[in-house]
Protein backbone atom coordinates (compact mmCIF):
# COMPACT_ATOMS: atom_id res chain seq x y z
CA UNK A 1 0.00 0.00 0.00
CA UNK A 2 1.27 3.35 -1.17
CA UNK A 3 1.63 5.57 2.09
CA UNK A 4 1.80 8.75 1.68
CA UNK A 5 -1.76 9.87 0.22
CA UNK A 6 -3.52 9.45 3.49
CA UNK A 7 -6.49 8.61 4.82
CA UNK A 8 -9.67 10.35 3.64
CA UNK A 9 -12.90 10.59 6.00
CA UNK A 10 -16.56 12.69 4.16
CA UNK A 11 -17.96 14.58 7.57
CA UNK A 12 -21.64 14.96 6.83
CA UNK A 13 -23.51 17.97 8.18
CA UNK A 14 -27.33 17.93 9.26
CA UNK A 15 -28.96 21.54 9.24
CA UNK A 16 -26.05 23.51 8.48
CA UNK A 17 -24.20 21.75 12.43
CA UNK A 18 -21.46 18.98 11.96
CA UNK A 19 -23.65 15.85 12.03
CA UNK A 20 -22.49 13.65 14.79
CA UNK A 21 -21.34 10.31 12.38
CA UNK A 22 -18.13 12.94 11.55
CA UNK A 23 -16.40 12.50 14.92
CA UNK A 24 -17.06 8.79 14.56
CA UNK A 25 -15.15 9.26 11.26
CA UNK A 26 -12.97 11.24 12.16
CA UNK A 27 -11.54 8.94 15.30
CA UNK A 28 -11.92 5.56 12.88
CA UNK A 29 -10.02 7.37 10.16
CA UNK A 30 -7.16 8.73 12.68
CA UNK A 31 -6.81 4.93 14.18
CA UNK A 32 -6.14 3.79 10.01
CA UNK A 33 -3.65 6.93 9.50
CA UNK A 34 -1.93 6.40 12.36
CA UNK A 35 -1.68 2.24 11.59
CA UNK A 36 -0.38 3.45 8.38
CA UNK A 37 1.57 6.60 9.03
CA UNK A 38 -0.41 8.75 6.60
CA UNK A 39 -1.98 12.24 6.83
CA UNK A 40 -5.67 12.21 7.91
CA UNK A 41 -7.87 14.48 5.38
CA UNK A 42 -11.45 15.54 6.34
CA UNK A 43 -13.57 17.05 3.84
CA UNK A 44 -17.20 18.30 3.75
CA UNK A 45 -19.30 19.27 1.37
CA UNK A 46 -22.68 21.16 0.79
CA UNK A 47 -24.07 24.72 0.71
CA UNK A 48 -23.94 27.25 4.33
CA UNK A 49 -21.61 24.36 5.90
CA UNK A 50 -18.46 26.34 6.52
CA UNK A 51 -19.44 27.02 10.92
CA UNK A 52 -19.52 22.56 10.78
CA UNK A 53 -16.46 22.36 8.61
CA UNK A 54 -15.08 24.68 11.44
CA UNK A 55 -15.81 21.97 13.96
CA UNK A 56 -14.73 19.56 11.80
CA UNK A 57 -11.58 21.49 11.51
CA UNK A 58 -11.30 21.71 15.56
CA UNK A 59 -11.54 17.56 15.95
CA UNK A 60 -7.92 17.49 14.44
CA UNK A 61 -6.51 16.69 11.06
CA UNK A 62 -3.97 17.23 9.03
CA UNK A 63 -6.04 19.58 6.40
CA UNK A 64 -9.89 20.00 6.15
CA UNK A 65 -11.60 20.06 2.80
CA UNK A 66 -14.66 22.50 2.37
CA UNK A 67 -16.76 22.62 -0.70
CA UNK A 68 -19.48 25.44 0.35
CA UNK A 69 -21.50 25.95 -2.74
CA UNK A 70 -25.28 27.22 -3.32
CA UNK A 71 -25.61 24.75 -6.47
CA UNK A 72 -25.27 21.93 -3.42
CA UNK A 73 -28.15 22.94 -1.81
CA UNK A 74 -30.85 20.35 -1.06
CA UNK A 75 -30.72 16.88 -2.46
CA UNK A 76 -27.96 17.79 -5.34
CA UNK A 77 -26.56 13.96 -5.92
CA UNK A 78 -25.05 14.44 -9.33
CA UNK A 79 -23.19 17.74 -8.15
CA UNK A 80 -22.39 16.36 -4.94
CA UNK A 81 -20.76 12.85 -6.58
CA UNK A 82 -18.58 15.13 -8.77
CA UNK A 83 -17.23 17.50 -6.00
CA UNK A 84 -16.04 14.55 -4.11
CA UNK A 85 -14.67 12.71 -7.36
CA UNK A 86 -12.83 15.66 -7.80
CA UNK A 87 -11.80 15.73 -3.83
CA UNK A 88 -10.68 12.19 -4.25
CA UNK A 89 -8.37 13.07 -7.96
CA UNK A 90 -6.39 15.95 -6.38
CA UNK A 91 -5.46 14.20 -2.73
CA UNK A 92 -5.63 10.55 -4.02
CA UNK A 93 -6.37 8.90 -0.49
CA UNK A 94 -5.16 5.41 0.17
CA UNK A 95 -8.44 4.77 1.77
CA UNK A 96 -11.59 6.62 1.92
CA UNK A 97 -14.27 6.71 4.89
CA UNK A 98 -17.83 7.57 4.96
CA UNK A 99 -20.85 6.97 7.10
CA UNK A 100 -23.54 4.31 5.88
CA UNK A 101 -26.39 6.87 6.01
CA UNK A 102 -29.13 7.95 4.06
CA UNK A 103 -27.18 11.06 2.96
CA UNK A 104 -24.08 9.91 1.89
CA UNK A 105 -23.83 5.83 1.11
CA UNK A 106 -25.41 5.78 -2.38
CA UNK A 107 -23.31 8.49 -3.27
CA UNK A 108 -19.98 6.42 -1.69
CA UNK A 109 -21.05 3.47 -3.48
CA UNK A 110 -21.44 5.40 -6.79
CA UNK A 111 -17.64 6.94 -5.90
CA UNK A 112 -16.33 3.33 -5.46
CA UNK A 113 -17.59 2.08 -9.32
CA UNK A 114 -16.19 5.64 -10.64
CA UNK A 115 -12.93 4.88 -9.40
CA UNK A 116 -13.15 1.47 -10.24
CA UNK A 117 -12.47 0.37 -6.58
CA UNK A 118 -13.60 -1.76 -3.80
CA UNK A 119 -16.09 -0.63 -0.97
CA UNK A 120 -17.39 -2.71 2.05
CA UNK A 121 -20.89 -0.99 3.03
CA UNK A 122 -21.71 -1.24 6.67
CA UNK A 123 -19.11 -1.87 8.64
CA UNK A 124 -19.04 -1.97 12.61
CA UNK A 125 -15.40 -1.96 12.43
CA UNK A 126 -11.69 -1.37 10.92
CA UNK A 127 -8.47 -3.10 11.18
CA UNK A 128 -5.04 -2.40 9.67
CA UNK A 129 -3.49 -6.16 9.24
CA UNK A 130 0.23 -5.68 7.73
CA UNK A 131 -0.09 -4.37 4.28
CA UNK A 132 -4.25 -4.72 4.28
CA UNK A 133 -7.24 -2.87 5.49
CA UNK A 134 -9.45 -5.34 6.80
CA UNK A 135 -13.41 -4.33 7.45
CA UNK A 136 -15.97 -6.30 9.79
CA UNK A 137 -19.27 -5.96 8.57
CA UNK A 138 -22.36 -8.25 9.47
CA UNK A 139 -23.87 -10.34 6.55
CA UNK A 140 -26.83 -12.41 6.54
CA UNK A 141 -29.16 -10.05 8.07
CA UNK A 142 -26.52 -10.00 10.73
CA UNK A 143 -26.75 -13.70 11.53
CA UNK A 144 -23.15 -13.85 10.38
CA UNK A 145 -20.09 -11.78 11.02
CA UNK A 146 -17.84 -11.46 7.46
CA UNK A 147 -14.17 -10.21 7.68
CA UNK A 148 -13.56 -8.33 4.15
CA UNK A 149 -10.13 -7.14 2.76
CA UNK A 150 -9.91 -4.50 0.15
CA UNK A 151 -7.25 -5.52 -2.55
CA UNK A 152 -7.78 -2.59 -4.51
CA UNK A 153 -6.94 1.38 -4.14
CA UNK A 154 -8.15 3.65 -2.81
CA UNK A 155 -10.00 1.35 0.02
CA UNK A 156 -13.28 2.67 0.69
CA UNK A 157 -15.47 2.09 3.56
CA UNK A 158 -18.99 2.75 4.51
CA UNK A 159 -19.22 3.24 8.42
CA UNK A 160 -22.10 1.77 10.44
CA UNK A 161 -23.34 4.86 12.47
CA UNK A 162 -22.35 4.71 16.42
CA UNK A 163 -20.82 1.55 15.77
CA UNK A 164 -17.31 3.41 16.30
CA UNK A 165 -16.64 5.68 19.25
CA UNK A 166 -16.74 9.43 18.30
CA UNK A 167 -13.41 11.27 19.10
CA UNK A 168 -12.60 13.92 21.11
CA UNK A 169 -10.66 16.61 19.87
CA UNK A 170 -6.80 15.89 19.35
CA UNK A 171 -4.05 18.31 18.58
CA UNK A 172 -4.91 21.77 17.27
CA UNK A 173 -7.13 22.65 14.78
CA UNK A 174 -6.20 22.12 11.03
CA UNK A 175 -5.94 24.24 8.02
CA UNK A 176 -9.16 24.97 6.19
CA UNK A 177 -8.61 24.50 2.40
CA UNK A 178 -11.76 25.78 0.08
CA UNK A 179 -12.71 23.22 -2.82
CA UNK A 180 -14.52 24.50 -6.06
CA UNK A 181 -17.35 22.07 -6.64
CA UNK A 182 -16.73 21.13 -11.00
CA UNK A 183 -18.99 22.90 -13.68
CA UNK A 184 -21.06 21.53 -15.84
CA UNK A 185 -22.79 18.80 -14.21
CA UNK A 186 -26.34 18.56 -15.06
CA UNK A 187 -28.87 17.53 -12.43
CA UNK A 188 -30.27 14.03 -13.50
CA UNK A 189 -33.40 13.99 -10.80
CA UNK A 190 -35.25 16.62 -9.14
CA UNK A 191 -36.11 17.81 -5.69
CA UNK A 192 -40.02 18.31 -5.62
CA UNK A 193 -40.25 18.38 -1.73
CA UNK A 194 -38.73 16.43 1.61
CA UNK A 195 -41.12 15.09 4.02
CA UNK A 196 -40.61 14.86 7.44
CA UNK A 197 -42.56 11.91 9.06
CA UNK A 198 -41.34 11.68 12.34
CA UNK A 199 -42.99 12.91 15.17
CA UNK A 200 -40.96 16.05 16.29
CA UNK A 201 -42.45 15.87 19.85
CA UNK A 202 -40.69 13.14 21.32
CA UNK A 203 -36.61 12.40 20.93
CA UNK A 204 -34.94 11.10 17.59
CA UNK A 205 -34.80 7.86 17.72
CA UNK A 206 -31.29 7.55 16.66
CA UNK A 207 -30.09 10.16 19.54
CA UNK A 208 -32.49 8.83 21.93
CA UNK A 209 -31.13 7.15 25.66
CA UNK A 210 -34.57 5.27 26.49
CA UNK A 211 -35.93 3.74 23.26
CA UNK A 212 -39.88 1.10 23.34
CA UNK A 213 -40.36 -0.94 20.31
CA UNK A 214 -43.06 -3.15 19.41
CA UNK A 215 -43.23 -6.36 17.59
CA UNK A 216 -46.04 -7.75 14.89
CA UNK A 217 -46.82 -9.60 18.40
CA UNK A 218 -48.86 -6.65 19.20
CA UNK A 219 -52.10 -8.34 16.64
CA UNK A 220 -52.96 -5.30 15.09
CA UNK A 221 -52.34 -1.39 14.85
CA UNK A 222 -55.29 -0.74 17.01
CA UNK A 223 -53.28 -2.18 19.89
CA UNK A 224 -49.87 0.05 19.22
CA UNK A 225 -51.04 3.09 21.65
CA UNK A 226 -49.34 0.39 24.08
CA UNK A 227 -46.01 1.28 23.15
CA UNK A 228 -46.56 4.96 22.45
CA UNK A 229 -48.23 4.97 26.52
CA UNK A 230 -45.18 3.67 27.86
CA UNK A 231 -43.10 5.22 25.77
CA UNK A 232 -44.61 8.34 26.80
CA UNK A 233 -44.23 7.51 30.29
CA UNK A 234 -40.27 7.05 30.28
CA UNK A 235 -39.69 9.69 27.94
CA UNK A 236 -38.79 7.34 25.51
CA UNK A 237 -38.72 7.52 21.29
CA UNK A 238 -41.03 4.87 19.43
CA UNK A 239 -39.50 2.03 17.62
CA UNK A 240 -41.19 -0.83 15.16
CA UNK A 241 -39.38 -3.57 14.02
CA UNK A 242 -39.48 -4.19 9.99
CA UNK A 243 -42.94 -6.14 9.82
CA UNK A 244 -44.87 -3.72 11.55
CA UNK A 245 -43.44 -0.59 9.33
CA UNK A 246 -43.75 -2.68 6.50
CA UNK A 247 -47.56 -3.11 7.43
CA UNK A 248 -47.83 0.84 7.34
CA UNK A 249 -48.58 0.71 11.83
CA UNK A 250 -46.43 3.29 11.65
CA UNK A 251 -44.18 5.23 8.91
CA UNK A 252 -41.02 3.74 7.94
CA UNK A 253 -38.39 5.78 9.73
CA UNK A 254 -39.53 4.38 13.07
CA UNK A 255 -37.90 1.14 12.05
CA UNK A 256 -34.93 -0.07 14.00
CA UNK A 257 -32.94 -2.67 12.06
CA UNK A 258 -30.38 -3.55 9.57
CA UNK A 259 -32.72 -1.62 7.23
CA UNK A 260 -33.40 0.98 9.11
CA UNK A 261 -32.05 3.04 12.26
CA UNK A 262 -29.19 1.67 14.35
CA UNK A 263 -30.23 2.28 17.91
CA UNK A 264 -27.60 2.45 21.00
CA UNK A 265 -29.45 3.34 23.77
CA UNK A 266 -29.12 2.94 27.63
CA UNK A 267 -32.17 0.91 27.77
CA UNK A 268 -34.17 -0.70 24.82
CA UNK A 269 -37.42 -1.73 25.90
CA UNK A 270 -38.87 -4.28 23.00
CA UNK A 271 -43.29 -5.41 23.06
CA UNK A 272 -44.43 -8.57 21.11
CA UNK A 273 -40.65 -8.20 19.45
CA UNK A 274 -39.34 -11.70 18.37
CA UNK A 275 -36.02 -10.52 18.01
CA UNK A 276 -35.22 -11.56 14.31
CA UNK A 277 -31.86 -11.48 13.33
CA UNK A 278 -32.06 -8.44 10.86
CA UNK A 279 -33.51 -6.43 14.00
CA UNK A 280 -30.72 -7.61 16.22
CA UNK A 281 -28.77 -5.85 13.71
CA UNK A 282 -30.31 -2.27 14.45
CA UNK A 283 -30.45 -2.63 18.31
CA UNK A 284 -27.09 -4.79 19.14
CA UNK A 285 -25.72 -1.76 20.41
CA UNK A 286 -28.23 -1.20 23.07
CA UNK A 287 -26.60 -1.25 26.95
CA UNK A 288 -30.23 -2.78 28.50
CA UNK A 289 -32.57 -4.50 26.34
CA UNK A 290 -35.68 -5.84 27.56
CA UNK A 291 -37.98 -8.47 26.15
CA UNK A 292 -41.51 -8.54 27.03
CA UNK A 293 -42.52 -11.71 24.77
CA UNK A 294 -45.03 -14.64 25.34
CA UNK A 295 -42.61 -17.27 23.39
CA UNK A 296 -40.44 -18.45 25.77
CA UNK A 297 -38.08 -19.34 23.60
CA UNK A 298 -38.05 -16.11 20.98
CA UNK A 299 -34.66 -15.10 19.96
CA UNK A 300 -35.01 -11.51 21.49
CA UNK A 301 -34.53 -13.45 25.34
CA UNK A 302 -31.18 -14.20 24.16
CA UNK A 303 -29.65 -10.74 23.75
CA UNK A 304 -32.08 -8.77 26.65
CA UNK A 305 -30.80 -8.33 30.54
CA UNK A 306 -34.23 -8.44 31.77
CA UNK A 307 -37.65 -10.15 30.31
CA UNK A 308 -40.97 -11.54 31.07
CA UNK A 309 -42.57 -14.12 29.45
CA UNK A 310 -46.37 -13.54 29.75
CA UNK A 311 -49.06 -12.02 26.95
CA UNK A 312 -47.71 -8.22 26.74
CA UNK A 313 -51.46 -6.63 27.82
CA UNK A 314 -51.12 -7.22 30.92
CA UNK A 315 -47.41 -7.15 31.30
CA UNK A 316 -47.24 -3.76 29.97
CA UNK A 317 -50.65 -2.35 31.29
CA UNK A 318 -48.50 -3.29 35.18
CA UNK A 319 -45.04 -1.68 33.85
CA UNK A 320 -46.72 1.66 32.60
CA UNK A 321 -48.67 1.91 35.38
CA UNK A 322 -45.61 1.18 38.19
CA UNK A 323 -43.68 3.67 36.28
CA UNK A 324 -46.28 6.40 36.43
CA UNK A 325 -46.18 5.82 40.44
CA UNK A 326 -42.82 5.77 40.79
CA UNK A 327 -42.15 8.77 38.83
CA UNK A 328 -45.69 10.92 40.10
CA UNK B 1 -42.91 0.58 -20.14
CA UNK B 2 -40.16 -2.02 -20.66
CA UNK B 3 -39.02 -2.61 -17.28
CA UNK B 4 -36.30 -5.28 -16.53
CA UNK B 5 -36.21 -6.27 -12.58
CA UNK B 6 -32.39 -7.87 -11.65
CA UNK B 7 -33.22 -11.00 -8.33
CA UNK B 8 -30.69 -12.83 -6.74
CA UNK B 9 -31.96 -16.17 -5.57
CA UNK B 10 -30.13 -16.41 -1.88
CA UNK B 11 -30.81 -18.75 0.98
CA UNK B 12 -33.77 -18.45 2.79
CA UNK B 13 -32.89 -15.41 5.65
CA UNK B 14 -36.09 -17.01 7.86
CA UNK B 15 -34.71 -20.39 9.01
CA UNK B 16 -34.61 -20.47 12.53
CA UNK B 17 -30.48 -19.20 13.79
CA UNK B 18 -30.24 -22.39 14.94
CA UNK B 19 -30.15 -24.11 11.63
CA UNK B 20 -27.57 -21.44 10.78
CA UNK B 21 -24.30 -23.04 10.17
CA UNK B 22 -20.84 -21.82 8.73
CA UNK B 23 -18.49 -23.88 6.89
CA UNK B 24 -15.35 -22.23 8.76
CA UNK B 25 -12.60 -23.79 6.65
CA UNK B 26 -14.32 -22.57 3.74
CA UNK B 27 -15.43 -19.03 5.21
CA UNK B 28 -19.19 -20.12 3.62
CA UNK B 29 -22.62 -20.74 4.55
CA UNK B 30 -23.30 -24.37 4.92
CA UNK B 31 -26.54 -24.06 2.84
CA UNK B 32 -29.47 -25.44 5.18
CA UNK B 33 -30.52 -29.08 4.32
CA UNK B 34 -34.17 -29.46 2.89
CA UNK B 35 -34.84 -25.75 2.75
CA UNK B 36 -34.97 -24.56 -0.77
CA UNK B 37 -33.41 -20.93 -1.81
CA UNK B 38 -35.86 -17.62 -2.14
CA UNK B 39 -35.69 -15.29 -4.62
CA UNK B 40 -34.07 -12.46 -2.20
CA UNK B 41 -36.94 -10.56 -0.32
CA UNK B 42 -36.41 -6.60 -1.47
CA UNK B 43 -35.89 -8.31 -5.04
CA UNK B 44 -39.84 -9.84 -4.68
CA UNK B 45 -40.68 -5.92 -3.58
CA UNK B 46 -39.32 -4.86 -6.73
CA UNK B 47 -41.13 -7.40 -9.00
CA UNK B 48 -44.12 -6.45 -7.21
CA UNK B 49 -43.57 -2.66 -8.24
CA UNK B 50 -43.02 -4.10 -11.85
CA UNK B 51 -45.90 -5.61 -11.81
CA UNK B 52 -48.20 -3.13 -10.86
CA UNK B 53 -46.25 -0.54 -13.23
CA UNK B 54 -47.37 -2.70 -15.92
CA UNK B 55 -51.04 -3.28 -14.71
CA UNK B 56 -51.54 0.43 -14.23
CA UNK B 57 -49.57 1.62 -17.21
CA UNK B 58 -49.19 -0.98 -19.31
CA UNK B 59 -45.45 -2.57 -20.67
CA UNK B 60 -43.18 -5.68 -20.36
CA UNK B 61 -41.53 -7.12 -17.31
CA UNK B 62 -38.19 -9.17 -17.77
CA UNK B 63 -36.83 -10.51 -14.88
CA UNK B 64 -32.92 -11.29 -15.00
CA UNK B 65 -30.66 -12.97 -12.64
CA UNK B 66 -26.93 -14.54 -12.33
CA UNK B 67 -26.75 -17.86 -11.03
CA UNK B 68 -26.77 -21.65 -11.34
CA UNK B 69 -29.63 -23.68 -12.88
CA UNK B 70 -31.20 -24.29 -9.76
CA UNK B 71 -31.63 -20.18 -10.16
CA UNK B 72 -34.50 -21.34 -12.59
CA UNK B 73 -36.76 -21.90 -9.98
CA UNK B 74 -36.46 -17.81 -9.20
CA UNK B 75 -36.93 -16.90 -12.22
CA UNK B 76 -40.13 -20.01 -12.37
CA UNK B 77 -41.71 -18.26 -9.36
CA UNK B 78 -41.24 -14.25 -11.29
CA UNK B 79 -43.00 -15.80 -14.30
CA UNK B 80 -45.89 -17.38 -12.40
CA UNK B 81 -46.28 -13.69 -10.28
CA UNK B 82 -46.64 -12.40 -13.53
CA UNK B 83 -43.80 -11.47 -15.44
CA UNK B 84 -43.52 -12.23 -19.23
CA UNK B 85 -39.82 -12.73 -19.55
CA UNK B 86 -36.73 -14.16 -17.83
CA UNK B 87 -33.34 -14.45 -18.42
CA UNK B 88 -30.47 -16.70 -16.49
CA UNK B 89 -26.96 -15.90 -16.91
CA UNK B 90 -25.16 -19.11 -15.86
CA UNK B 91 -21.33 -18.69 -15.75
CA UNK B 92 -19.65 -20.62 -12.61
CA UNK B 93 -16.71 -17.50 -12.91
CA UNK B 94 -19.81 -14.84 -11.60
CA UNK B 95 -21.66 -16.93 -9.19
CA UNK B 96 -19.52 -15.40 -6.49
CA UNK B 97 -18.63 -12.41 -8.13
CA UNK B 98 -18.04 -8.97 -6.46
CA UNK B 99 -20.26 -6.17 -6.77
CA UNK B 100 -18.10 -4.88 -9.68
CA UNK B 101 -17.89 -8.03 -11.54
CA UNK B 102 -21.70 -8.21 -10.76
CA UNK B 103 -22.94 -5.03 -12.07
CA UNK B 104 -20.63 -5.25 -15.19
CA UNK B 105 -22.41 -8.82 -16.43
CA UNK B 106 -25.95 -7.15 -15.62
CA UNK B 107 -25.27 -4.37 -17.56
CA UNK B 108 -23.88 -6.08 -20.14
CA UNK B 109 -27.09 -8.75 -19.94
CA UNK B 110 -29.34 -5.19 -19.80
CA UNK B 111 -27.62 -3.89 -23.09
CA UNK B 112 -28.20 -7.45 -24.60
CA UNK B 113 -32.21 -7.68 -23.37
CA UNK B 114 -32.22 -4.17 -25.45
CA UNK B 115 -34.52 -1.93 -25.21
CA UNK B 116 -35.64 -0.77 -21.77
CA UNK B 117 -36.95 2.15 -19.77
CA UNK B 118 -36.38 0.99 -16.64
CA UNK B 119 -34.40 -1.34 -14.37
CA UNK B 120 -35.81 -2.37 -11.12
CA UNK B 121 -34.05 -4.33 -7.91
CA UNK B 122 -34.00 -4.76 -4.31
CA UNK B 123 -32.17 -2.38 -2.18
CA UNK B 124 -30.10 -5.29 -1.15
CA UNK B 125 -29.39 -8.67 -1.19
CA UNK B 126 -30.21 -10.69 2.28
CA UNK B 127 -27.31 -12.65 1.75
CA UNK B 128 -24.50 -10.15 1.79
CA UNK B 129 -26.09 -7.01 2.46
CA UNK B 130 -23.86 -4.89 0.63
CA UNK B 131 -26.43 -2.77 -1.43
CA UNK B 132 -23.95 -2.07 -3.98
CA UNK B 133 -24.93 -3.56 -7.05
CA UNK B 134 -27.90 -1.46 -8.51
CA UNK B 135 -25.92 1.37 -7.72
CA UNK B 136 -23.17 0.14 -10.05
CA UNK B 137 -25.46 -0.97 -12.47
CA UNK B 138 -27.10 2.64 -12.82
CA UNK B 139 -22.81 4.51 -13.16
CA UNK B 140 -22.35 1.43 -15.99
CA UNK B 141 -25.19 2.14 -18.18
CA UNK B 142 -25.33 5.92 -17.51
CA UNK B 143 -28.46 6.79 -16.04
CA UNK B 144 -30.15 8.50 -12.66
CA UNK B 145 -30.09 5.67 -10.01
CA UNK B 146 -32.41 6.38 -6.77
CA UNK B 147 -32.23 4.17 -3.69
CA UNK B 148 -34.02 3.37 -1.16
CA UNK B 149 -37.24 4.08 -3.22
CA UNK B 150 -40.82 3.40 -1.16
CA UNK B 151 -42.88 4.67 -4.03
CA UNK B 152 -43.03 5.11 -7.60
CA UNK B 153 -45.83 6.68 -9.76
CA UNK B 154 -45.51 7.69 -13.53
CA UNK B 155 -45.35 11.62 -14.54
CA UNK B 156 -44.86 12.73 -17.54
CA UNK B 157 -42.65 11.27 -19.34
CA UNK B 158 -40.42 9.81 -16.04
CA UNK B 159 -41.41 8.81 -12.87
CA UNK B 160 -41.97 10.47 -9.48
CA UNK B 161 -40.62 8.65 -6.46
CA UNK B 162 -40.10 8.66 -2.77
CA UNK B 163 -36.55 8.52 -1.66
CA UNK B 164 -36.46 7.08 2.09
CA UNK B 165 -34.36 9.40 4.11
CA UNK B 166 -33.24 9.61 8.08
CA UNK B 167 -36.96 10.60 9.12
CA UNK B 168 -39.08 10.93 6.04
CA UNK B 169 -38.91 10.72 2.47
CA UNK B 170 -37.76 12.83 -0.45
CA UNK B 171 -40.35 13.53 -3.61
CA UNK B 172 -37.95 13.21 -6.93
CA UNK B 173 -38.84 13.62 -10.46
CA UNK B 174 -36.54 10.77 -12.28
CA UNK B 175 -36.41 10.43 -15.96
CA UNK B 176 -36.05 7.50 -17.70
CA UNK B 177 -34.46 5.18 -18.26
CA UNK B 178 -33.21 4.86 -15.08
CA UNK B 179 -32.34 2.62 -12.12
CA UNK B 180 -34.43 2.33 -8.89
CA UNK B 181 -34.05 0.27 -6.41
CA UNK B 182 -36.78 -0.16 -3.48
CA UNK B 183 -37.16 -1.02 0.10
CA UNK B 184 -40.05 -3.49 1.16
CA UNK B 185 -41.93 -0.64 2.20
CA UNK B 186 -43.11 -0.17 -1.87
CA UNK B 187 -45.61 -3.34 -1.00
CA UNK B 188 -45.63 -7.12 -0.25
CA UNK B 189 -45.43 -9.28 -3.31
CA UNK B 190 -48.37 -11.33 -3.96
CA UNK B 191 -48.43 -15.21 -4.41
CA UNK B 192 -48.74 -16.35 -7.75
CA UNK B 193 -52.24 -17.36 -9.23
CA UNK B 194 -52.77 -20.72 -10.30
CA UNK B 195 -52.94 -19.63 -13.97
CA UNK B 196 -49.30 -17.98 -13.43
CA UNK B 197 -47.86 -20.92 -12.01
CA UNK B 198 -49.32 -23.03 -15.32
CA UNK B 199 -47.53 -20.19 -17.41
CA UNK B 200 -44.45 -20.52 -15.22
CA UNK B 201 -44.27 -24.55 -16.37
CA UNK B 202 -44.72 -23.69 -20.00
CA UNK B 203 -42.09 -20.65 -19.59
CA UNK B 204 -39.01 -21.04 -22.01
CA UNK B 205 -35.96 -19.53 -20.39
CA UNK B 206 -32.87 -18.95 -22.42
CA UNK B 207 -29.03 -19.01 -20.57
CA UNK B 208 -26.81 -16.77 -21.71
CA UNK B 209 -22.73 -17.19 -20.27
CA UNK B 210 -20.33 -14.69 -20.04
CA UNK B 211 -19.35 -15.43 -23.49
CA UNK B 212 -22.78 -14.65 -24.83
CA UNK B 213 -22.46 -11.37 -22.94
CA UNK B 214 -18.90 -10.50 -24.45
CA UNK B 215 -17.75 -10.77 -20.78
CA UNK B 216 -13.88 -11.44 -20.34
CA UNK B 217 -14.11 -13.42 -17.01
CA UNK B 218 -10.34 -13.33 -16.68
CA UNK B 219 -10.41 -10.03 -16.93
CA UNK B 220 -12.22 -9.32 -13.59
CA UNK B 221 -10.26 -10.02 -10.73
CA UNK B 222 -11.56 -9.82 -7.28
CA UNK B 223 -11.66 -6.49 -5.48
CA UNK B 224 -12.33 -8.09 -2.13
CA UNK B 225 -11.33 -10.99 -0.09
CA UNK B 226 -13.44 -12.41 2.14
CA UNK B 227 -11.05 -13.28 5.11
CA UNK B 228 -12.93 -15.20 7.78
CA UNK B 229 -17.16 -15.46 7.95
CA UNK B 230 -18.45 -16.65 11.87
CA UNK B 231 -21.25 -16.51 13.77
CA UNK B 232 -21.20 -13.90 17.11
CA UNK B 233 -21.31 -16.11 20.27
CA UNK B 234 -23.86 -14.75 22.47
CA UNK B 235 -23.68 -14.94 26.40
CA UNK B 236 -27.50 -15.67 27.22
CA UNK B 237 -28.09 -14.53 30.84
CA UNK B 238 -31.40 -13.22 30.61
CA UNK B 239 -33.25 -12.61 34.04
CA UNK B 240 -36.70 -13.50 33.74
CA UNK B 241 -39.01 -11.58 36.13
CA UNK B 242 -42.03 -13.55 37.45
CA UNK B 243 -44.65 -12.77 40.07
CA UNK B 244 -48.48 -14.25 40.74
CA UNK B 245 -50.17 -12.43 37.94
CA UNK B 246 -48.60 -11.17 34.36
CA UNK B 247 -49.46 -7.23 35.79
CA UNK B 248 -47.58 -7.36 38.61
CA UNK B 249 -44.70 -9.01 36.88
CA UNK B 250 -44.87 -6.16 34.92
CA UNK B 251 -44.84 -3.99 38.04
CA UNK B 252 -41.70 -5.90 39.57
CA UNK B 253 -40.08 -5.44 36.00
CA UNK B 254 -40.59 -1.58 36.59
CA UNK B 255 -39.29 -1.90 40.45
CA UNK B 256 -35.82 -4.04 39.02
CA UNK B 257 -35.32 -1.06 36.02
CA UNK B 258 -35.77 1.49 38.93
CA UNK B 259 -32.82 -0.96 41.07
CA UNK B 260 -30.70 -0.54 38.65
CA UNK B 261 -30.94 2.77 38.15
CA UNK B 262 -32.39 2.81 34.15
CA UNK B 263 -35.18 4.63 34.66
Amino acid sequence: MSTQHGVLVLAESTDGALAPISAELVAAGRQIAQALGTPLLAALVGQGVRPAAEALAALGSDLAIVADDASLANYQPEATLATLEAIVREHEPDVILTGHTAAIRELAIRLAFRLGTAIVTDCTALRIDGESLIATKPVYGGAAVAEISIDTTPRMATLRPRAFEPGEPAGAASEIQGMAVPGGVAPLVTLVESVTEVATAGPKLKDAKVVVSGGRGLGGPENWHVVEELANELGAAVGATRAVTDAGWVPPSHQVGLTGTTITPDLYVTVAVSGAVQHIAGCSGSRNIVAINKDPDANIFKHARFGVVGDYKQVVAGLTQRIKELRG
Amino acid sequence: MHIIVTVKQVPDPDIPPNHFKIDVAANRVVPPSGVAPVMNGYDANALEAALRLKEKHGGTVTVLTIGSAEARDTLKRAIAMGADKAVLVDEPALRDGDSVTTATALARAVEKIGEYDLVLSGRQASDTDAGQVPLGLGELLGVPVVSPVISIEPSGSGLRVHRMTEDGYDVLDVPLPAVISVSSEIGEPRYPPLRGIMAAGRAQIPVWSAADLGFDVASSQPRTTRRRLYVEERDAKVELIQADSLTEAGAALADRLRDAKLI
